[in-house]
C-alpha cells in the first residue's frame, strides 16, 4: 500500500498535534462553536485524557488477554471438554449484549466512575479473545502436532513451544477485535463518571457546542483506526513468519 | 456427573448465601440486603429455597439433558415465587417512597440457572423450529408474568408505571432505529456487494473505506453526524421539513447505518463468492446468462452467510440503538442515561434489560433464519 506509507505517519502527527497542542487548531474550530464559547477543550488536559483511556483500554485488555487465553487453553485440553460446549454458548450469548448495556449494568453493582468502565472493558472484551483463541487452538494442524509429539515434547512443551506459537495470529485478531470494541465502549465510560476521551464529546453534546464533539470525536477516531492498523500490521508479520 | 452442573450447583448455593433483595428507603438511595429465607414469612419462603436447590441439583446429572432442563424452570420458578411472595411483604409499613428490588444473589441464580438451561439445550441440539417454539414460549412466559402484575411491586416496574407513554414510545423509537437502519442499509449494501463482487477493483477500494468506518467509536461517530446533518438541515431547502436536524432520530439512524454496511457488503461478496465452480460451470454449461446465474444459483448458495452479515447488523444495531439517548434520538437509551444522571438504578435497568432482550431475540430469530436457509436443511430435508 502506496498510499499507506505517506498517511500512516501524516495522521500520527495530526494526532499528536491535536492532542499535544490543541490550540493550533483554534482557528479550524472556531466556525463549529457557538458565539462567544470556547473553541477548544480546557477544563482539562486533553493529554492525561487520552492517557486515562488508553489506560482503561491498556489494563482492561490485558487482564481479558490473560483470562480469556487461560480459559481457552483449559478448555481445549482433555479435561476442560465438558465445558467446551457451555463456553460457546457463553461466548455466543454474552457477545449479543450490547457493550453500552454491560456498561449501563456494571453501574448499579460497583458504583460510579473507572471501576464499572474497567470492569465492562473487560467482561466484554473476553469474549472475543476467548472465541479467536479456541478456533486458534482447536485448528492446529494434526500432522505438526504429531511431529511434536513424535520429537518428543511433552505437553507443556508443546503447548508453549508450538501450540500458542502457531495460534498466536489468531488470538491477535481476537485482541484487536477487542481493543477497538474497548475503545469506543471506553468513550462512553465518561457518562459513568470515567476519565476519557469520551468526556470532551459528552461536554460538547451537553452544551451544543459542535467544536468539542468533532475535536474529542477526531481524537479518538484517529486513536482507534491507528492502534486498529498497526495491529493489523502486527498480524501480518506474524503470519508471515509462522506460516512464511 | 456433569462439570458444568457441579460448577452451576456450586455457585448456585453459593449466590442463595448472599442478599436476594434489596429494600431502600426511595429510589436513589442504596438499599438493605435480605436474604433469600428472610423475605417474608419462613413457611412461604423455606419451599421457594428447597425448589431452587432442587433444580441446581437436578442439574447434576450429565446423561439426562431433559431433566436438567427440568431443574432449571424449577429453579426459576423458586426465584419467581420469593420475588413476588417477597415483594409485599417487604413493602408493608416501610414508607411511602420504598422501594424494593432484586439483589446481587437473584441475578447471580438467575444467570446460573439460565446457563444450565442453555447448556442443557446446547446438548438437546434443538432443531431450528423447535428452537423458535422455545424462544415464543419463553418470551409468552415473561409476558405472562408482566401482565399479570405479580411483580408490579418491583423497583423497575414502578418506574414503568411513571413512564408507561414514554416507554411505548422508546420500544417504537428503538425498533424504528435497529430495523430501519437494517433495512437501509440492506437496500444499499445488496447491490453494492454485488457489484463488488462482479468488480475486483472496486472492492479493493469500498472494503477498507467500510472497515476504517467501523473502527470509528459510536460515541465519536453519533457526535460528528450533528454537524454534518445539522449542516445538511440548514442548507438543503426541504430537509428540515423530512426530519433532517443535528440533533435526534437522523444523526443516530445515519450512523447506524454507516456501520451496518461493512457486514452487509462484506457477507454479500463472500457470500456469492462462496458458490462452488462446479456448479457455477454447471449453470454456464445450461446456458444460463450472468443475471440467472446470479439470482438462481449464486445468490440462494450465498443466502447462509450474507444472513449471517445481517444478524450481525441487527445485533449490533439494537445494541448500538442505545447511544441515540445521548444525542436526543430516543429508544431505551434515553432511560439508561436518565437513570445514569438521576443514579437511579432502576430506572437503568429499565433501559438495559429489555435492550439485552432484544438483542439477544434478534440473535436467536436470526440464527433460525440461518439456519433455514442453508441448503439441505430445514424446509429442503
Amino acid at each position: 500500500m502506496r498510499i499507506g506509507a505517506i498517511l500512516r505517519p501524516a495522521l500520527v502527527l495530526l494526532l499528536l498535534a491535536l492532542v499535544l497542542k490543541p490550540a493550533w487548531f483554534t482557528p479550524v474550530f472556531a466556525p463549529l462553536a457557538p458565539e462567544g464559547a470556547p473553541v477548544i477543550y480546557a477544563r482539562s488536559s486533553l493529554l492525561s485524557l487520552s492517557l486515562s483511556h488508553l489506560g482503561l483500554v491498556a489494563a482492561a485488555t490485558t487482564a481479558a488477554t490473560l483470562v480469556a487465553v487461560t480459559l481457552a487453553i483449559l478448555v481445549t485440553r482433555q479435561a476442560g471438554e465438558a465445558f467446551r460446549p457451555l463456553s460457546r454458548t457463553i461466548t455466543n450469548l454474552g457477545q449479543t449484549f450490547p457493550p453500552v448495556a454491560v456498561l449501563a449494568l456494571a453501574v448499579p453493582a460497583l458504583g460510579f466512575g473507572a471501576g464499572p468502565t474497567l470492569v465492562a472493558l473487560f467482561l466484554y472484551g473476553l469474549l472475543p479473545i476467548f472465541e479467536n483463541a479456541v478456533t486458534g487452538f482447536s485448528t492446529l494442524p494434526p500432522t505438526t502436532m504429531e511431529a511434536a509429539r513424535g520429537i518428543g515434547l511433552n505437553r507443556w512443551q508443546r503447548l508453549v513451544q508450538v501450540e500458542v506459537p502457531l495460534a498466536l495470529p489468531v488470538m491477535l485478531t481476537g485482541i484487536r477485535l477487542s481493543v477497538v470494541i474497548s475503545l469506543g465502549t471506553a468513550t462512553i465510560g465518561s457518562t459513568v463518571a470515567a476519565r476519557t476521551l469520551g468526556e470532551v464529546i459528552i461536554a460538547g453534546l451537553l452544551t451544543s457546542n459542535t467544536a468539542y464533539v468533532v475535536q474529542g470525536g477526531l481524537i479518538v477516531g484517529l486513536f482507534a483506526v491507528l492502534i486498529y492498523d498497526a495491529l493489523v500490521q502486527l498480524e501480518a508479520h506474524l503470519v508471515r513468519r509462522t506460516g512464511g | 456427573m456433569s462439570p458444568p452442573g457441579l460448577l452451576f450447583a456450586t455457585l448456585g448455593l453459593a449466590a442463595l448465601s448472599a442478599p436476594f433483595m434489596t429494600l431502600a428507603a426511595n429510589r436513589i438511595v442504596a438499599g438493605e440486603g435480605v436474604m433469600a429465607w428472610a423475605v417474608t414469612a419462613p413457611a412461604v419462603t423455606l419451599p421457594g429455597v428447597a425448589v431452587i436447590g432442587a433444580g441446581l441439583l437436578l442439574g447434576l446429572p450429565s446423561e439426562w439433558p431433559r431433566l436438567r432442563l427440568a431443574g432449571s424452570v424449577l429453579g426459576l420458578g423458586g426465584l419467581l415465587w420469593l420475588l413476588m411472595q417477597g415483594a409485599p411483604q417487604l413493602l408493608e409499613g416501610a414508607g411511602d417512597y420504598a422501594r424494593v428490588s432484586p439483589a446481587i444473589g437473584f441475578w447471580c441464580l438467575l444467570v446460573i440457572l439460565m446457563l444450565l438451561m442453555a447448556d442443557s439445550l446446547a446438548r438437546m441440539a434443538p432443531g431450528p423450529l423447535a428452537r423458535g417454539a422455545l424462544l415464543a414460549a419463553v418470551t409468552g412466559a415473561l409476558a405472562l408474568i408482566l401482565w399479570s402484575g405479580v411483580l408490579s411491586q418491583l423497583s423497575i416496574l414502578q418506574e414503568y408505571a411513571s413512564r408507561k407513554a414514554a416507554f411505548a414510545d422508546a420500544v417504537l423509537r428503538h425498533l424504528a432505529l435497529a430495523f430501519g437502519s437494517l433495512a437501509t442499509a440492506a437496500a444499499i449494501g445488496f447491490p453494492l456487494g454485488i457489484l463488488c463482487h462482479r468488480q475486483f477493483r472496486l472492492r479493493g477500494t469500498i472494503l477498507p473505506v467500510l472497515s476504517f468506518l467501523q473502527t470509528i467509536p459510536s460515541l465519536a461517530m453519533f457526535g460528528l453526524m450533528i454537524p454534518i446533518l445539522g449542516w445538511v438541515g440548514d442548507r438543503v431547502p426541504g430537509a428540515q421539513a423530512i426530519g433532517i436536524a443535528g440533533i435526534g432520530f437522523a444523526p443516530a439512524f445515519l450512523a447506524l447505518v454507516l456501520y451496518s454496511l461493512l457486514p452487509v457488503v462484506g457477507n454479500t461478496v463472500t457470500g456469492l463468492a462462496s458458490a462452488p465452480p462446479a456448479a457455477l460451470e454447471a449453470a454456464r454449461g445450461m446456458g444460463m446468462t450472468p443475471r440467472q446465474r446470479l439470482l438462481r444459483v449464486e445468490l440462494p448458495l450465498g443466502l447462509p452467510v450474507i444472513l449471517t452479515g445481517l444478524r450481525v447488523v441487527l445485533v449490533q444495531n439494537v445494541g448500538l440503538a442505545v447511544i441515540a439517548g445521548l444525542i436526543g434520538g430516543g429508544g431505551f437509551g434515553t432511560f439508561v442515561f436518565q437513570g445514569l444522571n438521576q443514579t437511579a438504578t432502576d430506572l437503568i435497568l429499565l433501559g438495559a434489560l429489555p435492550t439485552v432482550a432484544l438483542a439477544v431475540a434478534s440473535a436467536v430469530v436470526m440464527d433460525i433464519l440461518v439456519e433455514l436457509a442453508r441448503p439441505g436443511s430445514g424446509r429442503a430435508r
